[in-house]
């Protein structure tokens, strides 16, 4: 119990404590105040709807006046509810592209000789320490119809015509494969790395092929590392704003993008709020997932 | 171990690599390109970083950038390094699952998110957004990837020490400050140089929380970046990018060389 601690432990608590309160839970009731503010032609553009220091009396007059409004026409509004799908859609079909290209990688590096292994390691981070926006514009000059794979494809004689990749969202998807890489290979490295090889060696004694080795051992027991990395991928990718507006066409649309446009753009605040009151909502599920996961593997009873 | 199975795994690796690092150098060899073309070879020339020197607005850019992942990345350090001395020394507490939620969510919270919040929160409280708030927002972020670090470090060594230290007559503070500390210095420097290439690369929380003459590098390069590539982006990405290794080069030879000398 906190109260017979040392000051020094209180201390260490306390103050990040506080601070994630602060910076990190306070702002989402913010949010949650302003989406249900309406908009005006005003700096800041909403009107307050809520005054902490004026009284319960007041208190309840602001209640009173909570609009709704912000969050009615997120729902008439067809390019919210096509921004919210077509978002899910792009961030889960780039998870699964991403553990399509991730496993075999960290399938290669847990199994590639041991003094390898924290060489590869290193080298599947590194990426992550380097500017995602730049990683991302890096990708701009490669796909472009007059950029460099088209150019290496055409001199390779392989395409006529120029591929149309850039602006689409075929774009996007390659973005977000490239960037969250390193996500997805850490967590399923550790996952098969960390396996008993005997236990392959006793399917294989057993007369299992590699095939069955695989499926049946080294795949089932690595699900913890690919639940892991796929929501460390799809998480994010939901709201990614840098790689749709970089790398996507006007007609890609994802939430991040829009909420961005209206708060930018259109400085409708209390919709951008409402927006992200949604997205958030959208996210609690998998939020949840993650959580429990990552309690199961850094919290097991020692 | 049948020779075609390691074939294909050394072949993924390479593939896996390449796909991974190939963009980020053609990035750096085209910053070298004498051309304007960004996709034709014109020629080597160092022309676009000599342009860079005289554009005074990206080398403003520059010092803020690094002012911010300075300041932001102490504070994030010490935050981290407090919450991960929580969670691995302190047992359970009240809030715990609340805290431990905390401290892990902005590692996979879309940052749009958290930028948008944090902005109105910074209206909300009438702060004059620049320099500070974009701090502020850094170290909220940073702590949390620092108290990861810190957190598998402690959780990794044995407490029995810490134990010794208070049977020996040492004050829960003193164990933390002499014993504790100590065990977890690699981690926490670690955590500081992560905390700062954050900072340092982050776009999206700065674009939100930032005002008027505090445009960080990333925005700079971003607002250029939307008008289509060009050599002046690809030399002062390279310069970016140089920058970190050279830092993480640092933090490894230092690291290396305290290994030697224990």
């Amino acid at each position: 119990m906190i109260s017979h601690r040392a000051w020094s432990e209180r201390l260490v608590l306390i103050a990040p404590y506080a601070w994630l309160a602060v910076l990190f839970l306070a702002p989402f009731a913010i949010v949650i105040k302003i989406s249900l503010s309406q908009s005006a032609l005003a700096l800041p553009p909403y009107t307050p709807v809520f005054d902490w220091r004026a009284g319960p009396d007041a208190w309840i007059a602001g209640v009173r006046e909570f609009s709704f409004a912000a969050y009615a026409s997120l729902a008439e509004d067809a390019l919210y509810l096509d921004s919210y799908l077509s978002s899910l859609r792009l961030a889960a079909t780039a998870t699964v592209l991403t553990l399509l290209v991730a496993y075999p990688m960290a399938y290669a590096m847990a199994r590639a000789p041991a003094r390898w292994r924290p060489v590869l390691v290193t080298l599947a981070i590194a990426p992550f320490w380097t500017s995602f926006l730049i990683r991302v514009y890096a990708w701009i000059a490669i796909l472009k119809d007059e950029g460099l794979l088209n150019h290496a494809l055409i001199a390779l004689g392989l395409i006529a015509e120029p591929l149309h990749v850039f602006g689409t969202d075929w774009a996007v998807q390659i973005g977000i494969v490239y960037s969250y890489l390193p996500f997805m290979l850490l967590p399923l490295y550790n996952a098969i790395a960390r396996q008993d090889a005997s236990l392959v060696e006793a399917a294989a004694d057993l007369g299992a092929g590699p095939v069955a080795q695989f499926w049946k051992i080294t795949f089932p027991l690595s699900l913890g590392g690919v639940l892991a990395g796929a929501l460390l991928v799809f998480i994010p990718a939901v709201g990614e704003f840098v790689i749709p507006d970089l790398l996507g066409g006007s007609d890609t649309l994802m939430i991040g993008h829009t909420m961005w446009t209206e708060f930018f753009d259109n400085r409708d605040w209390p919709t951008a709020s409402a927006a992200t009151v949604v997205l958030l909502a959208l996210l609690l599920p998998p939020l949840a997932l993650y959580d429990r996961s990552r309690r199961r593997a850094t919290e097991q009873p020692t | 171990m049948t020779r075609g199975r390691g074939f294909f795994r050394w072949s993924v690796l390479v593939a896996g690599f390449v796909f991974l690092y190939a963009p980020i150098a053609l990035l750096v060899i085209y910053s070298f390109n004498a051309s304007r073309l960004v996709t034709v070879w014109g020629g080597f020339s160092p022309r676009w970083y000599i342009a860079l020197l005289d554009d005074r607005q990206m080398v403003d850019a520059a010092f803020i950038s690094l002012r911010v992942a300075f300041v932001s990345a102490l504070f994030a350090t010490a935050l981290g390094t407090c919450a991960a001395i929580a969670l691995a020394r302190l047992g359970s507490f009240r809030g715990r699952a609340l805290f431990a939620a905390m401290v892990m969510a902005p590692l996979v919270m879309p940052e749009v998110i958290m930028g948008l919040s944090l902005l109105l929160l910074f209206v909300a409280l009438d702060a004059p957004r620049g320099f500070w708030t974009i701090v502020l927002a850094h170290a909220t972020m940073g702590m949390c990837f620092v108290a990861v670090v810190v957190r598998e470090r402690l959780e990794g060594v044995d407490r029995s020490i810490e134990e010794a230290a208070m049977d020996l007559g040492a004050s829960p503070a003193q164990a933390l400050l002499r014993v504790t500390l100590p065990i977890a210095m690699p981690s926490i420097l670690a955590g500081y140089v992560l905390a700062f290439t954050l900072s340092l690369d982050d776009f999206v929380i700065a674009s939100f929380t930032s005002g008027p003459g505090s445009t960080t590098l990333p925005m700079r390069v971003y607002s250029q970046a939307r008008l289509g590539v060009s050599p002046e982006i690809n030399a002062i990405s390279t310069v970016m990018i140089g920058f970190v290794a050279a830092l993480l080069c640092v933090h490894a030879l230092a690291r290396a060389s305290r290994r030697a000398r224990d």
